[in-house]
């Protein structure tokens, strides 16, 4: 993975360098003598302003062996680092190297810890504080941009603290989902079920599943067409967690409950997907950000603090 | 500088090895005043990491852990404003004590030459003094040459182990610095350090000596920007000592003034014996005098024995001795304009850092509001707000604090309103603020925060925010 388009730049470079230090070895050679008339003042020969001038003293030769041995340092480190062109260094040091190191470590580290909560079951790691906090910080870092800091959600965003669940809300269901991910789908409806009128209908009808405000003429020739959704939605519109199919008949609406959003979601469909968290965070971390969320949704009295 | 009797031109080397300086053993009011400070600084530097508090270390610098602990004070990353202030302190009480007395820092306080006095005192317990030790180094290598030699090698070497050790103990807890030293189970950073630190000692004052100060360090080379007509220097009386000239010791001051015409120094080039950089002061004021005022306390020794009076090699100004100022109107030109106002912005920077750390409140708190959803309408038409509270017990103890929020009418918390932290933690705090239907304006409103320690009346923060009620 070059830095430049070309690879003479780095060989350019790198003789730049090269010519740098070796000059610097040259100067300090160079200056090594100085021819000096006897009787004369030992000046550097230049005046400035008034009469200002420089004597031209020795200078201390253990700052001259310094100067040699940066020089001697200089070509070691390029010959162990990469700093000539695209020469990698004899040691084959990377920035990304190191940074994959620290995270080996820092797992190594960590993994009893999570080991730890990883053989327990998900309802007591809820109820442990330390797991708690570990589980706050972990949530408010990963899942709080969908799913905001108080896990309640959004438009789109399912609330983690109440009891509706689309894929299930038993602790493994809510593992697997963290794992997985999830992606509901819901195709459009409009011409299965008609035309526009009849999308209307069907919305009115599946407002009055749950006893929300409703035209109940509407709703009368909406369930007639209802059939097309049963499929998915169950032919009492309870839902279906298997296909993440939503339970029409309560009132919590992941995409806006009034006529208007319904409509849209029947003749548009949805489309909602969340990403999976397995390889991102590994099982462990997932299992304790598992606890958190099913702790959100589960009163758990947290066990007293050593 | 090897010359060949060339007339046209000769050829000289431009890198020269160190002239060996064998400052002369000197005793006086400012020869004591220098190892008084040896002993102050040394005493602080050496002790400080031996001193406990609350459990811990009394100074620690916990790297790892990103907190300075001073006694009582712990700094966190947030405080690093403190050592700007710190710096600016120690810079203009610099401009002020060279200002008034010159190289003072230099000949009294300053770590290189408080360790190469301790090293010199060391070189003359195995060496001996002026004479004794250019004599060593003239004759050939014997075995009592071998042992006075390697002594005293053994000996910086322990010293300078021993102040490496102690360096790093500011920043691993002291003690167990040396058990982990007695075991040899030192980490690979620890032992580094010792070991560059206490080279560091070694070389630099064991070795080099009045290099660091001739070559290295800025100080000398800025002095002559620092100083003016006003500024106390280590001054030779010219007028009164010279013509110099050895003369016999009985009567020494009649012949000065009589006869001979003579001025009062004798040419006993004591001030250039004692001198650890190896000037002659009598040629004036130069870059390499470090102001240790050793010149001073020879040649105040030298006129107590001659009879003449002290002060041939004084501290006075260029005014002074130039305007023949009496001592009193000397120290009253002192008083100038620069004076006062370094020691106006130093001591307002002292105090500002003074009264900043007197009433420190150990509770940082800052408030994110969630933008993921700008507002949710819950139950009975209320706007609710969702926010993330960053808060930072400093304090190393635990406390429960009392959550309030204001600015609009009906703001009220949805959640708990105590919230608990450890000691020296922090913790990101999820919130929600409901407002009831129809209050506050559409859009933005300013709210604020509060949080209040219930076990400590004065520690409580406050912070401001927005809450946002949607526009329809």
């Amino acid at each position: 993975m070059a830095d430049f388009t070309n690879d003479f730049w780095g060989a350019y470079i790198a003789l730049l360098t090269l010519l740098g230090i070796a000059g610097c070895a040259v100067l300090l050679w160079a200056q090594s003598k100085c021819k000096v008339v006897p009787g004369g003042k030992e000046t550097t020969g230049h005046t400035w302003d008034e009469g200002l001038t420089e004597l031209n003293n020795p200078m201390p030769r253990w700052w001259m062996w310094l100067f040699y041995l940066t020089i001697v340092f200089s070509i070691g480190y390029l010959v162990l680092y990469p700093g000539l062109g695209i020469y990698a260094g004899k040691l084959g040091w990377e920035s990304a190297g190191e940074y994959k190191q620290e995270l080996k470590q820092a797992q190594a580290d960590y993994a009893p810890l999570f080991e730890k909560y990883l053989s327990q079951e998900i309802p007591a790691v809820a109820a442990d504080p330390r797991a708690h906090a570990i589980g706050e910080r972990l949530f408010l870092t990963y899942c709080a941009q969908c799913h905001g800091s108080d896990a309640r959600g959004s438009k789109g965003f399912p609330d983690l603290t109440d009891r509706d669940w689309l894929y299930g809300g038993t602790p493994d269901a809510i593992k697997q989902t963290i794992m997985e991910g999830r992606h509901g789908q819901m195709p459009p409806m409009a011409q299965a079920l008609g035309s526009d009128v009849d999308v209307e209908r069907v919305a009115h009808y599946v407002l009055s599943l749950s006893d929300s405000t409703h035209d109940p003429i509407k709703a009368v020739f909406g369930k007639q067409k209802y059939a097309a959704c049963m499929a998915c939605h169950g032919a009492d519109g309870r839902g279906n967690q298997a296909l993440g199919a939503p339970n029409l008949a309560d009132k919590v609406w992941l995409h806006g409950g009034g006529i208007e959003s319904v409509m849209a979601t029947i003749r548009k469909g949805r489309d909602n997907a969340m990403p999976p968290f397995k390889d991102f965070l590994g099982e462990a971390k997932v299992h304790v950000l598992a606890a958190y969320v099913w702790g959100q949704s589960n009163a758990t009295t947290l066990a007293q603090k050593q | 500088m090897s010359s060949k009797p060339a007339p046209q031109a000769a050829v000289i080397k431009m890198y020269a090895a160190r002239k060996e300086i064998y400052p002369r053993e000197v005793k006086g009011f400012y020869a004591n005043l220098r190892w008084a400070c040896v002993w102050i600084t040394q005493l602080v530097f050496y002790g400080l990491p031996w001193l406990s508090w609350n459990d811990r270390q009394a100074v620690l610098f916990d790297l790892g852990a990103r907190k300075f602990h001073i006694f009582g004070l712990t700094l966190w990353p947030q405080d690093f404003i403190y050592l700007a202030a710190l710096l600016i302190i120690a810079a203009f009480a610099l401009f002020l004590l060279t200002a008034i007395a010159g190289r003072i820092w230099c000949g009294y306080a300053c770590p290189q030459t408080v360790y190469t006095e301790i090293f010199m005192w060391i070189e003359r317990r195995f060496e001996g003094n002026r004479s004794a030790r250019m004599r060593l180094d003239r004759q050939p290598w014997s075995l009592s040459k071998l042992f006075r030699k390697s002594g005293k090698h053994l000996a910086w070497t322990g010293v300078a182990l021993w102040t490496g050790l102690t360096f790093v103990g500011y920043f691993t807890p002291m003690r167990e610095l040396l058990r982990e030293a007695a075991a040899f189970t030192l980490g690979p950073w620890e032992m580094f350090w010792i070991l560059f630190y206490g080279l560091a000692t070694y070389g630099n004052a064991g070795w080099l000596r009045e290099q660091v100060c001739k070559y290295m360090c800025p100080y000398a080379r800025f002095q002559s920007a620092m100083f003016d007509k006003d500024t106390l220097i280590i001054t030779y009386d010219g007028e009164r000592g010279e013509p110099r000239g050895a003369r016999a010791k009985q009567g020494a001051k009649q012949q000065a003034n009589e006869g001979r015409g003579l001025g009062d120094c004798i040419d006993c080039t004591m001030c250039v014996q004692v001198c650890p950089v190896d000037i002659d002061i009598r040629n004036g004021l130069q870059y390499e005098c470090i102001g240790c005022a050793a010149c001073i306390d020879a040649c105040n020794s030298v006129m107590d024995k001659v009879g003449s009076p002290r002060g041939l090699i004084r501290y006075a100004t260029e005014n002074a001795t130039k305007l023949h100022l009496s001592p009193r109107e000397m120290r009253t030109r002192m008083l100038r304009p620069r004076v006062l106002i370094y020691t106006a912005i130093f001591s307002a920077a002292v105090l500002a850092v003074g009264a900043s750390l007197a009433l420190r409140v150990p509770l940082k708190f800052d408030v994110i509001r969630d933008r993921g959803a700008l507002a949710r309408e819950v139950e009975e038409g209320a706007i609710e707000n969702v926010y993330r509270l960053q808060i930072m017990n400093t304090d190393e103890a635990a406390h429960r604090y009392r959550l309030t929020v204001t600015g609009i009418d009906s703001i009220a918390l949805a959640t708990s309103d105590e919230i608990e932290l450890e000691a020296a933690s922090s913790r990101a705090v999820p919130v929600r603020v409901r407002v009831g239907q129809g209050k506050g304006v559409p859009g933005s409103n300013a709210i604020r925060f509060e949080l209040q320690a219930l076990d400590a009346p004065n520690v409580h923060a406050v912070e401001k925010a927005v809450f946002y009620v949607p526009k329809h």
